[in-house]
């Protein structure tokens, strides 16, 4: 008889491995109408669109940003841009006040109240009928708007495009690891576009019909996450989310393991909360694969992690121990150290295979999402980075943001 | 819109995520095969190996020690139980596994007689030890013992290590069992120059009753020498 935590464990990479087959099929019945574009692409009519780009202290990017927007390819009568000082404390106002000369500039300074408060800002002076967000740490590339708003022009029902975002100019291991993550994320956000069933808008440059925020509401907190929040609520109200595969977004990422930890604590938290939030979205099908496939696959890849790591945790443990026994029985005795090189002892068990399948089908997520975003070396070594820094470093933040949920939560409950 | 979902879809790649774990179970069925295929030649290598040297023994019992080969224990049969112990772990104790263990357990046996045999007679140096232990229960005392005693074995290469299973349910491991008074709460249970250990045994002890026993075995062809 297997023992319980065996069963779970083959349950958990069956859903795993379900997970991914989901996304290959999605693949296989839409890799035709993926287009990767090169040329120009020239509109039929260019409507009006306000980028608003909300800022704390961000004196080192921000005018590298404001100066990437001015060089979009886009009718400068056509766009506007919201430049919104949430409450720096460093010299960013000083470098948004230099651009109030331009005509489709606007600026604004509001005492600190958190990113989605910047954008409310922005929403109450909107006039045009697209609105849309650019972090200011990112950069955008200058055919990415036109590119998006080609969605919107192709189909009335689009809501929201959001873009493909890469890791802005990788110089260490934590960001190289991220730029593999960036790329598999590229191909992901892909097929849940495809799937209709996208939860996150992100906030470099996704850009949105007036018509959500005039029919939804503005910004809420969203555990700060209000990217998550606004496309848990869109996907409630069966709002069209797509993804523009070559809309390039470059960002800063975190170059530091503690500033990845917070980043993805946040998001993370941000998951489980928003889905907690929406739970009554979960597994109703009138709200689609969002309901059917996203939520849960997200709730499944949060328990298989943890529970990974607690197994590891627990092996290791146990190895250490029993070697610890080992050297008070028989001291340190090399001669039995031998390494075996028999394949003989080559572990054939069910599981590995399918964990084998599973990382196969996480390379292929990795270099077609480079494909996608016409990156040069799409076979680039910097997948060697993402295996090991994720699986270090994820179950750490998951494992707090399950706990952060848990011990926030509890008197709510009371 | 949202309101496309396509059961269909989720059947199929149920259908395939299920036939994709078949295949895995599959493939680990055929690789397991293998190796217990491979386990049962280095046995019958063994088996064959034992015969000729029994065979060898009573055709030149009377003739000298000179030409009688050195008995095939020390690495192969070492090889095949360190395989069957990993065997057992990962593959699972299955029927054909514990036939296999019963088959080593006899080959020990056999090799044992034979080596003994020759040694007495022709005075070569071995140290043998019997160890008697138990996988059916958790013990954790034996697997401490089964440490220690391949340490040994890589120390001393001369010194035999025939280990049994208490569990294996073959009529030459009880008779061992009968013979040496062994009931299974003393286990684990060491036979070392007839006297009969029981319970756990430290390195330094074993040792030196090791160094004891080689010395015997070296005195009595001298003696009788002399004689």
């Amino acid at each position: 008889m297997p023992s319980i935590p065996d069963v779970i464990f083959y349950i958990l990479v069956f859903l795993s491995v379900y997970v991914q087959v989901f996304f290959f099929v999605t693949f296989l019945e839409n890799r035709k109408k993926i287009i990767t574009r090169n040329e120009k692409v020239k509109l039929a009519s260019y409507p009006e669109v306000t980028i608003a780009v909300p800022s704390f202290n961000e004196e080192n990017t921000i005018e590298k940003t404001v100066w990437s927007l001015l060089r979009l390819n886009y009718p400068k009568d056509k766009l506007k841009i919201f430049l919104i000082d949430d409450g720096s404390t460093d010299n960013t106002w000083k470098i948004i006040s230099k651009f109030a000369s331009h005509s489709n500039i606007n600026i604004f300074h509001k005492e600190n109240g958190g990113k989605f408060t910047a954008l409310n800002l922005a929403l109450e002076n909107l006039k045009t009928d697209f609105f849309g967000c650019l972090d200011a740490d990112s950069f955008v590339d200058s055919e990415s708007l036109v590119r998006i708003m080609s969605y919107f022009e192709k189909d009335s029902l689009t809501m929201a495009v959001a873009p493909s975002v890469t890791v802005n100019n990788p110089k260490n291991i934590i960001q190289n690891a991220q730029k593999a993550e960036y790329s598999m994320g590229v191909y992901f956000k892909k097929m849940l576009g495809f799937l209709g069933a996208i939860n996150v808008t992100p906030g470099p440059l996704t850009i949105f019909r007036r018509k959500v925020f005039d029919d939804l509401g503005p910004y809420r907190h969203g555990h700060n996450t209000e990217d998550m929040e606004i496309a848990y609520r869109m996907q409630k109200n069966n709002y069209k989310i797509e993804h523009c595969n070559d809309a390039y977004v470059y960002t800063n990422t975190p170059a530091t393991t503690r500033k990845l930890y917070k980043q993805r604590l946040r998001w993370v938290y941000g998951f489980i909360n928003n889905t907690i939030d929406y739970r009554d979205v979960v597994f109703r099908k009138k709200y689609g694969n969002f309901a059917l496939f996203t939520l849960p696959m997200g709730i499944i890849s949060i328990l298989s992690v943890g529970y990974l790591f607690g197994r590891i945790v627990y092996n290791l443990g146990d190895f250490l121990y029993s070697k610890i026994m080992e050297f008070q029985l028989i001291g340190l005795d090399f001669q039995t150290e031998k390494l075996i090189l028999d394949p003989f002892f080559i572990n054939t068990r069910s599981f590995i295979f399918l964990i084998v399948l599973i990382y196969l089908l996480i390379i292929f997520a990795i270099i077609f999402g480079r494909k996608m975003t016409k990156e040069k070396n799409i076979f680039s070594l910097n997948i060697l980075y993402f295996f090991p820094v994720f699986s270090l470093l994820a179950p750490f933040w998951l494992l707090k943001a399950i706990y952060n949920t848990i011990v926030r939560r509890k008197p709510a409950w009371r | 819109m949202n309101n496309n979902l396509d059961w269909k879809k989720y059947l199929i790649v149920f259908l395939i995520t299920t036939g994709l774990f078949l295949t895995a179970v599959y493939l680990s069925n055929y690789f397991g095969d293998k190796k217990i295929d491979q386990l049962k030649t280095i046995q019958d290598k063994i088996a064959i190996d034992i015969l000729s040297s029994e065979t060898q023994f009573s055709l030149l019992s009377e003739l000298s020690c000179k030409n009688i080969s050195d008995s095939v224990f020390s690495s192969e049969l070492g090889e095949l139980g360190n395989k069957l112990e990993w065997s057992q772990e990962n593959l699972g104790a299955t029927e054909e596994v514990s036939y296999l263990k019963k088959y080593y357990s006899l080959l020990q046996i056999k090799d044992y007689l034979l080596t003994k045999k020759i040694s007495a007679r022709c005075g070569t140096k071995s140290a043998f030890i019997l160890y008697f232990y138990t996988t059916a229960e958790n013990c954790t005392l034996c697997e401490d013992e089964s440490l220690i005693l391949s340490t040994l074995r890589s120390k001393y290469p001369e010194l035999r290590v025939y280990s049994f299973d208490y569990s294996t349910d073959l009529s030459a491991v009880t008779s061992m069992l009968q013979i040496y008074k062994i009931k299974d709460t003393v286990l684990p249970a060491l036979v070392i120059d007839d006297e009969v250990l029981s319970g756990f045994h430290s390195l330094e002890d074993l040792e030196a009753r090791i160094k004891e026993s080689f010395k015997l075995q070296e005195a009595k062809p001298s003696e009788a020498n002399k004689k």
